[in-house]
């Protein structure tokens, strides 16, 4: 396990005060909280962030750190010294803070074994909630998926370590992006004889390479060759349940919608599909290309530049 | 155990989170749920409660205050603007999106 050096991370020095320790952290805090951060990695970096907060912020953890002494670097490989944490007596603290429990090895092995202490009685476990993403076509067939995630749980000594949990998971037809799944019972284990917490899973599809997703329904972008577009064609175009053989109107132009009505993501009522039509030109690469093009230059009366004036 | 299939319960637009499970998944009280519904980040009918009922966007909503107040230590007005700037930004770029102008991925 890597040592972490929390005054680092925060980029504050030793001996900072209470206070310049909250406008550190305040300062990242704003930087890489991932609900206002877009900047890569800014999930991890904010952990870290809020891991070394959670210590320097509590005199008796930073008390207990500063302990460790200034032999340690950044990374460097760590095992608590036997003596850690004599003399010190760690109260509850923060604990029970929304973000709290997936911080790391490190920080479990110096105040893991401490963070539960207040949890002895009959509690109900606590509620986890993770992220998911599944490919569209889940929506449509339905699917059992396996999804495997890391929760923090107590070891037989009592400390918190993270575990891995394999579930097995029945994705419903019709199952929309942002909705939840919530698995009774599959949270924290309660203590004392009482329930376990639920999980929540929040349900995102992939980018899809053809289907954009409003909701219920959908988008295609479908590519027409000009004639298409100007004399209505029958052109067949891909959904999510097979090929399908769309009628466009003539006279279409590049931005038209045509709707597939239910032929969205499945339910009561299924949404639909819009199929946005782009009028592609063919290429000018050969004489006869040309030609033609220069037939219709000349025998066409077409100023598409007429609604400017010019 | 390990081929067991778990079937859950789907938390879609309708409500259906009671006010305490809204409150338990956000590790929160429900008069804190109260104080979302007063500043007009959750929206609800009528002064009990026991009669509130949640749906999924509730909660990642509620999820996304409890996290930004105790990183910024917030009070509910200010998280209010912050969660209304915010989906403001995912709504545009959305828009970005379904014009096929995300630079971002």
């Amino acid at each position: 396990m890597e040592y972490k050096d929390y005054y680092k991370i925060l980029g504050v020095e030793r001996t900072a005060t209470a206070d310049d320790i909250k406008k550190a952290y305040r300062k990242l805090a704003r930087t890489y909280h991932p609900d206002v951060s877009k900047e890569a990695g800014a999930e991890a970096r904010f952990k870290e962030i809020g891991e070394a907060y959670e210590v320097l912020q509590d005199p008796q953890k930073r008390a207990a750190y500063d302990q460790l002494g200034t032999r340690w670097q950044a990374g460097q490989d760590f095992t608590p010294p036997p003596d850690w944490g004599t003399g010190f007596e760690f109260t509850q603290g923060r604990a029970s803070r929304e973000a709290t429990p997936d911080f790391s090895d490190f920080f479990s092995s110096l105040f893991g074994n401490f963070a539960r202490q207040a949890d002895a009685s009959r509690a109900r476990g606590e509620d986890h909630h993770a992220k998911i993403l599944i490919p569209l076509e889940d929506a449509f067939h339905g699917a059992t998926r396996t999804i495997t995630l890391r929760a923090p749980q107590l070891d037989a000594q009592g400390r918190v370590v993270l575990r891995e949990h394999t579930l097995n998971i029945r994705i419903p037809k019709g199952i929309r992006d942002g909705q939840l799944i919530r698995l009774a019972g599959q949270g924290t284990p309660g203590t004392g004889g009482a329930p376990g917490g639920d999980l929540y899973l929040e349900i995102h599809f992939d980018r899809h390479a053809l289907y954009r997703v409003e909701g219920h329904d959908l988008s295609l972008t479908l590519p027409l060759a000009p004639w298409e577009a100007a004399l209505g064609a029958t052109v067949k175009a891909p959904t999510p349940t097979g090929v399908v053989e769309v009628k466009v109107p003539a006279g279409s132009q590049s931005g038209r919608k045509l709707r597939l009505k239910g032929r969205g993501i499945p339910g009561e009522p299924p949404g639909d599909l819009y199929l946005v039509l782009d009028v592609v030109l063919p290429k000018a690469d050969t004489a006869r290309a040309q030609e033609l093009y220069r037939t219709m230059a000349q025998e066409l009366s077409f100023n598409p530049r007429r609604a400017l004036g010019v | 155990m390990e081929y067991e299939i778990l079937t859950g319960n789907i938390i879609g637009d309708e409500g259906v989170l009671t006010t305490e499970e809204l409150a338990r998944a956000c590790r929160a009280e429900v008069s804190w749920i109260a104080e979302l519904i007063d500043v007009g980040i959750l929206a609800q009918e009528g002064e009990d409660p026991s009669r509130w009922r949640f749906c999924a966007g509730d909660l990642t909503c509620a999820r996304r205050a409890a996290r930004l107040q105790q990183a910024f230590a917030v009070n509910t007005d200010a998280l209010a603007v912050m969660l209304d700037l915010l989906s403001e930004i995912e709504r545009l770029r959305d828009r970005l999106k379904r014009a096929g102008l995300d630079s971002e991925e």
